[in-house]
């Protein structure tokens, strides 16, 4: 028979339509508004998945997110996702799931040997037993306990589905739809608040998805809000972080009722709410007792059985036993006998109460003052063994569903992340939220009020409080659910049943954790609820312990002899479900992690087949490789033709900041070591910046424009530090001075023309402009116009050549480039790339990123005259700290391989020595390359003694790779040291 | 996630701006001497409640915008341009 634990009547199912899903290969069927808990609780399947340590056999413990133990492996192959709580997952046609942690079958699974191993595996096992010897742990122990304990196997594959993040404004967002968040949104919503209202479920309505008598009351709710244009509900939405300033993060499942995404469509969408209110109607979670084997399948939460029933139309067992400490559970009782589910006993662990005479008065046989103390069957609940707490023997209650409600937990995770602290409630025997931090108020069960009327009424004043409080006062009046409530006794608090014998009281059944291990990190020692967490990993499972979380802390309670509210529950953190990191990430995985730059020479480049590189944001040419070029060989070319004739490099992506005011000489004079107040229009200068430690922050040159117009140039990779550095000291320092500072680098393109016939390329393309020695020196600036667009012209040089930067509006940039190849063919001009400049850099001797790294100074980079005698400069007075003016640190030399063997090559980061076995490190090669002057490796080290060692012949050694070359140590200028080239 | 209120631009999120440390320190005159600057790089109270920082709005209208935050909480009680003073920063902090 198909779905013999189906429900004739009753539900919210679509009896009309059949869903085919798989469990375990096994076909089943359910029905549209099934979740594969209901579906399988229909089918009869009761044994659902192994647990973590003890491969102990778990069924369905609740009906929603709070689920311990139901946990399966949903879809296949790329799309396999593991830890999926069935009581979540919705049912759709074609649904493929499968139990975890056992093998080889869930049935028989080896692993179960565990548990007769359990006196071996207590809590602290890991901490004590695999603490020595330390290599055992990775090889040996580690293995094979991720095989034995574990949870489900992740997909291997690349992720194939698209996730995107939301940023939303909401005056009132309002967080579940059950009673009370329906009344809330409503409140809301009436007085003109824009409102969000999330629900983490597939259907609106919370609790009262299982109280058909007010089902149309929801339904006016819900229709009353649709027609609400400012209020937007978001439905199978999760909101799982409260973050500080109001603003909340929220997983909405948009197709994971689906088989896959629609085409173009997304699976998750992750939220980031900014809202002016929070109206927390979040419910409340019902708890489970530690009693031996409490974790057999059958055992299920009191409210869970109910809402199976009743929403579901599924009776999760044929017989049944409650066990309680409230009058609230009876309602199960009730309800469970009308869905014609027998009620073997009601085990009240109370000596009396209201609802134990009305269930007499109704026919039940109920027990006070008695507890369930064991359970006989291991894959499936056989029968309840229950006891008088009197004393007395134990009898055998024949059951296949145990119920058990140890009272209600308000669910006040996201309050208590505002970070508003629990307090505790002796009447209600759990922890309420706390005064409230942010601008946020708890609303109905979330807050202790309980019952569907109650939760209404609180929640629709905590709406209208909310949308007042975001300066909206008003609202109708809504008609709210009538309820007799019940002649209610207190709930008395009823946390474990001691065991007589072997079994084992579960405080966390995810993690496999007892009342037994509790105690246990009490005695050594781990007293503090938050020691024992961790020593025990109580709620440290995915579900966080949601379901015995204060059951646990109250057992710590317990062995301290302290009071619950002494003692506390552990901090509560994001996220309050388990979210897909899909949805974390949203669009920026891949080639979006990032945004890319171009320069605006960047198509010509692609066209002219550069090999392109990234260095930080920018996509620069590396080389243009000719056909059959290959390693250093266009590099080699490109830097020759520099030498021996002229090559132009794009270098658009220096960082260039325009500083203009009457101020902005003195100001630039304070950044710098050097001084540009005296420089004459017209002119550049070279700089070095440096911050207030002492070290150097970065170099370039700066051009003076006009009389309160200065250009500053940065390296590529400072440029949003240096404009930051100068906002700063503009703004806060020196905000006397009267300077303004913009970035121009994307504003500007700018190339570098560089070789002795540089000045005949430029004079060929620049129309009617001296750009002789006279007209244009060297460090000169100077405007002109190429090819009919306005450059400007600084002759400086980076390679050591006679050299150029033309600087054009980014939009002539392709123009200007052409115009100047064209002028330079006739003197073999060829572009030129970042390895080429590279290349040429390290044999002028310019230093660069590997040398300016952060921890040299301008004295250990061979720029101490730089550093002005007189005026204040950022970074002066702590530069002259004595253990940075210390002569024994590393300074700046030039190094180069003896043998003109390239084999023998030169290595970045090898240490410098006096002998090749020679432990004691003199220094590090910073830069190397090969060089088309010198024919050899070359290089730059920062070394002890410095310049001092020149002619000392070393050797620069790279142990990782068994390298040895000697060097010999020379001047940073490895070529032309006199700078006459500079000049010619 | 902090919420700023820019005294240029307005509420603006904490990713828009850069932290860029602690206001209440100057920078020393030039004849300050050693351990003058060597406090001002170094030396910081960490208070632990309400401070002044300096939080640059690199993602809107660059400027830098002073913040009285609280450490502790995260609250943020006031915000001003750079040029104007700020309430002066309480002692008191909220008890843990």
């Amino acid at each position: 028979m198909s779905q013999p634990h189906r429900l004739a009547t009753g539900g919210r199912i679509d009896r009309s339509r059949i869903l085919l899903f798989r469990f375990d290969g096994r076909n089943l069927q359910g029905h549209p508004g099934d979740t594969l808990a209901s579906a399988l609780i229909a089918n009869g399947v009761r044994l659902v998945g192994r647990s973590f340590k003890y491969h102990r056999p778990r069924g369905i413990f609740t009906a929603g997110p709070e689920e311990p133990s139901a946990l399966v492996e949903l879809r296949s192959d790329a799309r396999r996702e593991p830890n999926v709580p069935a009581t979540v997952a919705e049912l759709f046609d074609g649904l493929e799931a499968a139990s975890q942690n056992r093998w080889p079958s869930l049935a028989w699974d080896v692993g179960a040997i565990n548990a007769r191993f359990a006196r071996f595996l207590p809590a602290g096992f890991y901490y004590k037993t695999f603490m020595w010897p330390a290599a055992f742990w990775e090889r040996v122990y580690e293995p094979i306990i991720r095989r034995a304990a574990g949870l489900g196997r992740a997909a291997r594959q690349r992720d194939p589905d698209a996730y995107e993040h939301m940023h939303a404004h909401c005056d009132v967002l309002v967080v579940g739809s059950g009673a009370a968040g329906l009344a809330a949104a409503r409140a809301a919503g009436s007085a003109g608040a824009r409102v969000i209202l999330a629900e983490q479920d597939f259907e609106l309505g919370g609790g009262l998805l299982s109280e058909p008598a007010h089902d149309d009351w929801r339904k006016a709710q819900l229709a009353a809000l649709r027609e609400m244009p400012e209020v937007r509900i978001l439905p199978r939405t999760t909101v799982l972080g409260y973050y500080d300033h109001n603003v909340l993060g929220a997983a909405e499942r948009v197709s994971d009722h689906l088989p896959a995404p629609p085409p173009h469509g997304v699976r998750q969408r992750f939220w980031t709410i900014r809202a002016k209110q929070v109206v927390l109607a979040t419910g409340a979670i019902e708890r489970l007792i530690a009693f031996p084997d409490n974790d057999r399948p059958g055992v299920m939460l009191a409210s869970a059985a109910r809402t199976y029933a009743r929403r579901f139309a599924v009776a999760a067992g044929r017989r049944a036993v409650l066990f309680t400490n409230n009058d609230e559970a009876y309602q199960t009782a009730f309800t469970l006998a009308e869905s014609g589910i027998g009620i073997e006993r009601i085990v009240d662990s109370r000596e009396t109460s209201a609802a134990v005479e009305e269930a007499r008065r109704r026919g039940f046989e109920v027990l006070p003052a008695s507890e369930v103390s064991g359970i006989i069957g291991g894959k499936s609940v056989e029968a309840a063994l229950v006891r008088s707490r009197h004393g007395g023997a134990a009898r055998t209650v024949v059951a296949d569903l145990v119920c058990v409600s140890g009272g209600w937990s308000p669910a006040l995770h996201l309050a208590s992340q505002t970070p508003a602290k629990p307090v505790w409630n002796e009447k209600l025997a759990c922890f309420v939220p706390g005064t409230p931090v942010q601008a946020e108020r708890s609303a109905g069960a979330a807050r202790g009020v309980f019952g569907i009327g109650e939760a209404a009424r609180d929640g629709h004043e905590a709406g209208r409080a909310a949308a007042a409080a975001a300066g909206l006062e008003g609202g109708a009046t809504i008609a709210l659910p009538t309820e007799v409530p019940p002649a209610a006794t207190a709930i008395e608090a009823c946390w474990e049943v001691k065991a007589d014998g072997e079994g084992k009281s579960f405080v966390d059944l995810q993690h496999d954790v007892t009342a037994g291990d509790i105690r246990l990190a009490h005695r050594e020692g781990y007293s503090h609820v938050e020691h024992a967490k961790r020593y025990t990993t109580h709620g440290m499972a995915t579900d966080q312990g949601k379901t015995g979380g204060l059951v646990g802390a109250a057992v710590l309670a317990a062995a301290r002899g302290e009071a619950i509210e002494r003692v506390g529950v552990p901090t509560f953190r994001p996220y309050v479900t388990p979210v897909t990191i899909g949805a974390i990430a949203g669009r920026e995985t891949g080639r979006h992690l990032k945004p890319v730059r171009r320069s605006p020479l960047h198509a010509w480049h692609v066209r002219n087949g550069a090999v392109l590189l990234e260095t930080g944001l920018w996509l620069r040419p590396l080389y243009y490789p000719r056909t059959g070029e290959a390693g250093w060989t266009p590099i080699l070319r490109e830097a020759r033709a520099v030498r021996q004739a002229v090559g132009l490099c794009d270098v658009s992506t220096l960082g260039k900041i325009d500083v203009q005011g009457p101020d902005a000489g003195p100001f630039l004079d304070r950044l710098y070591t050097n001084t540009f107040s005296t420089l004459p229009a017209g002119r550049a200068r070279y700089g070095v910046m440096l911050r207030e430690d002492g070290m150097v922050l970065d170099d370039g040159t700066t051009s003076r424009l006009g009389e309160q117009h200065y250009l500053v140039t940065t390296t590529t990779a400072k440029a949003a530090e240096v404009l930051e550095h100068m906002e700063f000291h503009a703004q806060t320092v020196w905000p006397g001075l009267d300077v303004q500072l913009c970035s121009v680098t994307d504003q500007w393109a700018q190339m570098a023309v560089a070789g002795p016939r540089a000045r005949q390329t430029l004079q060929a393309a620049v129309g009617g402009r001296d750009l002789s020695n006279a007209a244009l020196p060297f460090m000169g600036v100077a405007e002109g116009v190429i090819a009919g667009a306005p450059v400007r012209i600084f002759r400086v040089s980076f390679s050591g050549e006679l050299a150029y930067e033309v600087a054009t509006p980014a939009g002539y940039a392709e123009h200007v480039w052409e115009a100047i190849l064209a002028a330079g063919r006739a003197f073999g001009i060829v572009p030129y790339g970042l390895e080429a400049m590279g290349l040429l850099r390290i044999e002028k001797g310019h230093v660069a990123g590997p040398e300016i790294n952060g921890q040299t100074t301008a004295r250990d980079l061979g720029l101490h005259r730089m550093l002005k005698k007189t005026g204040d400069y950022i970074g002066r007075v702590n530069a002259g700290r004595p253990g940075l003016m210390d002569p024994s640190r590393p300074s700046l030399v030039g190094i180069r391989a003896l043998t003109d063997d390239f084999d023998k090559r030169l290595r970045g980061g090898a240490h410098v020595v006096s002998a090749p076995e020679d432990r004691h490190s003199l220094g590090w090669v910073t830069s190397v390359t090969r060089s088309v002057e010198l024919d050899r490796w070359i290089g730059l080290a920062m070394l002890e003694g410095g310049i001092d060692r020149r002619g000392q012949r070393l050797y620069a050694v790279f142990p990782l790779k068994d390298e040895v070359v000697e060097v010999e140590i020379t001047s940073p200028h490895h070529v032309d040291p006199e700078n006459a080239r500079v000049r010619a | 996630m902090h919420q700023i209120d820019c005294p240029w631009c307005g509420v603006r999120d904490e990713a828009e701006f850069k932290y860029r440390g602690d206001a209440t320190v100057t920078r020393p005159a030039a004849g300050a001497g050693a351990d003058a600057f060597h406090d001002y790089v170094h030396t910081r109270a960490n208070p632990k409640g309400w401070h002044a920082e300096w939080w640059h709005h690199t993602g809107g209208c660059r400027q830098l915008v002073k913040v009285l935050r609280n450490t502790l909480t995260h609250e943020i009680r006031q915000t001003a341009r750079a040029a104007e003073p700020l309430a002066a920063p309480s002692p008191e902090t909220t008890p843990t």
